[in-house]
């Protein structure tokens, strides 16, 4: 079976990400109807690399990333009816998914202790909440404004998201006090979140 | 709206990321399980991962990954990842649910220890690397020792409430510190103070255990 990939690099960025992200709620909706395999197929071929490179910049060996990225596209498929277009992208979505999963296995093999991640999740998902609802736009925003972030700003939130690092042990790698990678990180949170509070 | 009883910025994006450290994530997990809007903060950064996972490196899956995620969905070997989830059945509706399952009983049934006068401690977890996760219980009307913040430090009110410098913390509220603030927490009368409390750092001779205990064992 051949599969067209979900997207091109070409535009995979700037005006390619808006129609993506309606591709991609498409697809998962597809499968969450009508157990569409091949909507998923598509969804695994575009997501499946990134998160096993995703996986491995993380630190984990080429087995456990591919481990862990069957176990996030098996969740993908069993819980796609639970993804709620108003409360994110589906790349979102299946970065959270991942992460969590992520985190459970580190948990389990007892270096890292972490409550599960995902109570919040399933708790006290209350639609009726402040709950922002983030327009299809969010994924092409968000990574402009990545874009344009000062150096030292998207250091450290690379840091934390893709190299798994605490503050503390950014601090330590980058020789600056806490109290810095704290400040750098609140002034990119706040750029960023001005951009996802504009396509409110 | 005033952020000093939500989430740092800082610590949204680290919970976000999944690099907040252990103890400090579950007090910002059970903050987040009761405030909609730190729940909305959390989202908003969740997006950034997202946008880091898109244009990240990709690594070519193994020959045959796509078949065998398909026969592990046909023969529905796939179980709810295996963690202690349901191992306590039975949560105490008045706590959120990440503080419910570590503690493993209802808060009244907690085995609290003394640290002082008027202050019970009940630790939850302490680790080699010098992070712990605890809860106080502060008799009403109770004063503790003024006291810094070592490293990074978060309390969250589980029952009653305390005033400080700051204002007046209850239930849900966070607090969220930089390590320079000293503060001074009066419990408010009425009910006792519950509080879960997550340090990153060793207690630190200005941190609130140290003092507390300083009556006691004289350091």
């Amino acid at each position: 079976m051949v599969i067209a990939p979900a997207v091109t690099d070409g535009n995979r960025r700037k005006s390619g990400t808006n129609s993506q992200a309606e591709l991609f709620a498409r697809l998962l909706n597809d499968v969450a109807e009508r157990r569409d395999r091949q909507a998923f197929a598509q969804l695994f071929e575009h997501f499946g690399p990134r998160l096993k490179g995703f996986m491995m910049r993380k630190g984990a060996n080429a087995e456990l990333a591919e481990d862990l990225v069957q176990d996030a596209m098996i969740a993908v498929w069993n819980k796609a009816g639970m993804f709620s277009p108003g409360k994110g992208s589906v790349t979102t979505w299946i970065y959270t998914i991942a992460r969590n999963l992520r985190i459970d296995r580190l948990r389990r093999e007892g270096s890292r202790y972490f409550t599960d991640i995902d109570d919040y999740e399933e708790a006290s998902d209350d639609p009726a909440s402040d709950e922002i609802v983030i327009s299809k736009q969010q994924d092409l925003a968000v990574t402009e404004a990545l874009d344009v972030l000062p150096s030292d700003q998207r250091e450290v939130i690379v840091m934390a998201f893709m190299d798994d690092m605490t503050q503390s042990e950014i601090a330590d790698k980058l020789d600056v006090p806490l109290g810095t990678v704290k400040s750098r990180m609140r002034l990119a949170y706040r750029k960023m979140g001005t951009v996802l509070e504009d396509l409110r | 709206m005033k952020t000093d009883f939500h989430l740092d910025d800082a610590t949204v994006v680290a919970y976000a990321a999944g690099s907040l450290s252990n103890c400090l994530s579950v007090v910002a997990a059970s903050h987040i399980a009761m405030c909609d809007h730190c729940r909305a903060r959390v989202r908003r950064a969740e997006a950034v991962g997202a946008a880091l996972l898109e244009t990240g490196e990709r690594q070519q899956l193994q020959p045959g990954a796509l078949s065998s995620v398909f026969e592990r969905i046909d023969g529905s070997d796939w179980v709810q990842p295996k963690s202690d989830r349901k191992a306590f059945r039975d949560p105490d509706p008045s706590l959120p649910l990440p503080v419910s399952r570590l503690l493993g009983q209802k808060l009244d049934d907690v085995p609290w220890k003394t640290a002082a006068p008027g202050v019970g401690i009940h630790v939850i977890e302490k680790n080699p690397d010098g992070s712990s996760l605890y809860m106080l219980k502060v008799r009403p009307g109770h004063k503790l020792p003024d006291h810094g913040h070592a490293g990074q430090e978060m309390t969250l009110i589980l029952r009653g409430a305390y005033r400080d410098q700051i204002g007046r913390f209850a239930r849900g509220d966070v607090a969220d510190l930089d390590e320079d603030i000293e503060h001074q927490p009066v419990i408010e009368e009425g009910e006792d103070c519950i509080c879960l409390i997550a340090t990153e750092a060793p207690a630190r001779f200005k941190g609130l255990v140290p003092r507390l205990l300083q009556p006691i064992v004289g350091i």
